[in-house]
């Protein structure tokens, strides 16, 4: 189900969540808190330096019911894209 | 879709690094949308202590009581560490490393805890035994005892004792 770089590049994202810099569980948290300005059926991209949120964004998407669609690593940072889905 | 569930943590110990480890799961499941209940009792109190201890109350705790007052960590910044706390020395270094890469002290962790709406109980036997004062505590919290705890657990799908 994961989109590829070049599909995720192509997305819209409205709403950017930089959590760069940021440790657990601090990009969890900035996800939440800004989840609720996000349209459901639009995107949200994170933005972290936290490896551990490879594998967190998408439990943490498996939890609140949102649709995680992939990341990518450019320029030492992650980008984790997930799409509102209520 | 998951629905919502709960999650009760006891927290007893009054180490630093179990205080994060405490608190870094209770907000990660708060962030998650989870109910959080947190139950402090024994050593685990001084977390809960203000940073200033708030002047002219009278208490009528005994000699003894005011002494393990006395003895213990007077807020969350001044636990000490389970291991190499060298007299705080090891803590001093460890905040140190941990300012550098950016993770939250137990205080900011707190602070997070109260605006997810973290419950937060205080143990009132302990607090009797440890001759702990409701106005020494920060604002905010609950006080109870063990069943209300045992209810709260109930309700719960996973029960940490830390």
């Amino acid at each position: 189900m994961s989109a590829s770089v070049e599909e995720l590049k192509a997305i819209a994202t409205p709403v950017v969540v930089d959590a760069r810099g940021v440790s657990c569980p601090g990009p969890i948290l900035a996800a939440k808190k800004q989840i609720a300005g996000v349209t459901v059926g639009n995107v949200m991209e994170v933005l972290a330096t936290d490896s551990g949120t490879l594998k967190d964004i998408p439990a943490w998407c498996r939890k609140m019911g949102h649709d995680f669609l992939g990341s990518f690593e450019e320029a030492g940072a992650i980008h984790l894209f997930l799409r509102k889905a209520k | 879709m998951t629905k919502m569930s709960k999650k009760t943590i006891i927290v007893f110990s009054g180490d630093y690094d179990r205080m994060m480890a405490a608190f870094i799961i209770a907000n990660g499941a708060a962030a998650m949308d989870d109910e959080v209940t947190m139950f402090f009792t024994f050593w685990g109190l001084s977390a809960l202590r203000k940073t200033q201890k708030p002047a002219g109350v009278k208490s009528d705790n005994s000699f003894l009581q005011n002494m393990f007052g006395g003895m213990l960590p007077k807020h969350a910044e001044k636990l000490g560490l389970s291991k190499f706390n060298f007299g705080g020395a090891g803590r001093f270094m460890m905040k140190k490393v941990m300012k550098s890469e950016n993770v939250m002290t137990v205080a900011e962790l707190i602070e997070t805890a109260q605006e997810q709406g973290i419950k937060m109980i205080a143990c009132t036997m302990s607090m009797d035994v440890l001759g702990i004062t409701k106005e020494e505590l920060i604002d905010g919290i609950e006080y109870a005892g063990v069943a209300t705890y045992l209810g709260e657990a109930d309700e719960a799908n996973v029960n940490l004792f830390i």
